[in-house]
């Protein structure tokens, strides 16, 4: 396959079967590997569909700087595109992140503004509302709530998948900004009015929760509950088990927030059996586990690496 | 005494564990999440009044019976069962 640019090669990843965790010949599951994307990541899509539908809007000149609350992933792919093309980018990340995704930022040329590890991305996104407040001339592509985000899923994740699994009966993904869920599910229920479109939300530890008050929570504006027909919250120790349930059994090396949707698609998995019916569920591999490897958590016992986790972002 | 409803484990967040008394996993019945909610504030006054607003779940609230989001399995209707357990969070933004 040959590509113009690191750019034009995004997306188009493989989906493939998982013939030994699928829990019948007839109940198969199917992973989308987003890590074959230029920055290792499904984010990838969202921020180039955000950078071009801001240039094409005027919002973003030549010259600009880019200013983006993220936990990471987003940051790094934004980093990338923006360095390619010339803004720079500056990014307000809650400082209980892995230092992998501080010197990948930089790496791309980023600036990273910390923000409090209490209330995690919560506190990340309002820091970022602050300094974009401060500072006007500044784009911030504010991914919770950019269409442009669940765009790039419903024009590319969405038909990706369904015309490499036109049988596909559900849908699985993470639950962080909702672009994935909601610009895939939109897709698929399109053209398959019955498919489920199933979230798995990662339940951090309790410092992330750490609002002053109830009335401080979050939802995306991207978030259209209707598009969903389950959503799970799923805590690190499944994740942990499953993103090694997945290399142990298919060899696929995945992240953290994997392991999250792996456990919500193989639940949905048991249930379909269960009733004695058939089904194919493609999920999203959302990253490798290459950022996740300071953890320590693909050795030692699962308690361990639930500690270890503790109070981290790792989704 | 009527039928009992089985007693159930419900984790608390942090913001809520001012009303009781600090602890992190408390226990109430109920044959549905709205009676659970009930019997919640009946052991610790002022809970409901944190969790629900014109009689629906509060927007910012989510509540998980045995991980899955109550509402898209009912909401306050969701069935209870014994051995089941509830986890209520905060809505927070998500990595991304």
């Amino acid at each position: 396959m040959r590509f113009d640019s690191l750019e034009d090669s995004l997306g188009h990843t493989p989906l493939i079967g998982l013939p030994k965790l699928s829990p019948a010949p007839n109940v198969r599951l199917w992973i989308k590997m987003e890590d074959r994307n230029p920055t290792g990541s499904i984010k990838d899509r969202a921020a180039l569909w955000m950078i071009n539908a801001a240039e094409r809007d005027g919002l973003l000149k030549p010259g600009a700087t880019i200013l983006e609350p993220t936990s990471g992933n987003t940051g790094i792919s934004l980093a990338m595109i923006a360095k390619q093309r010339g803004y720079k980018m500056i990014c307000v990340m809650p400082e209980n992140t892995s230092p992998e995704r501080s010197q990948l930022l930089r790496m791309w040329g980023a600036e990273i503004i910390y923000s409090e590890a209490a209330g995690g991305s919560n506190e990340a996104v309002r820091h970022a509302k602050e300094i974009s407040a401060a500072h006007p001339e500044w784009v911030m592509l504010y991914q919770y709530g950019n269409a442009a985000n669940a765009l790039a899923h419903y024009e590319s994740t969405g038909p990706e998948i369904l015309e490499d699994l036109p049988t596909i009966t559900h849908f699985v993904a993470g639950l962080g900004t909702t672009g994935t869920l909601m610009g895939t599910g939109r897709y698929l229920r399109e053209h398959r009015p019955h498919v489920e479109i199933i979230a798995a939300e990662p339940r951090y530890g309790e410092v992330v929760y750490g609002l002053r008050n109830i009335d401080g929570g979050f939802i995306p504006e991207l978030y259209d509950e209707s598009v969903i027909t389950r959503r799970f919250s799923v805590g690190s120790h499944d994740s942990v088990r499953r993103v090694r349930e997945l290399l142990d059994q298919e060899g696929i090396f995945a992240g953290l927030s994997t392991g999250a949707i792996l456990h919500a698609a193989l639940g949905i998995a048991r249930e379909v059996v269960k009733r004695g019916e058939s089904a194919d569920i493609a999920f999203i591999l959302c990253d490798a586990g290459w950022k996740y490897l300071s953890t320590g958590i693909y050795e030692g016992s699962l308690d361990d690496a639930e500690e270890r986790l503790e109070g981290q972002l790792w989704a | 005494m009527s039928v009992s409803t089985p007693e159930i484990d419900i984790r608390i967040p942090t913001i809520l564990r001012p009303y009781t008394g600090g602890e992190k996993s408390v226990q109430a019945s109920g044959a549905t999440l709205a009676e659970v909610i009930q019997d919640l504030e009946r052991r610790f006054p002022g809970m409901e009044e944190r969790l629900l607003e014109d009689g629906k779940l509060r927007r910012f609230v989510n509540v998980y019976l045995n991980d899955e989001d109550v509402r898209f399995i009912g909401s306050l209707n969701a069935v209870i069962s014994a051995g089941d357990n509830i986890t209520i969070l905060p809505a927070v933004a998500g990595g991304a």
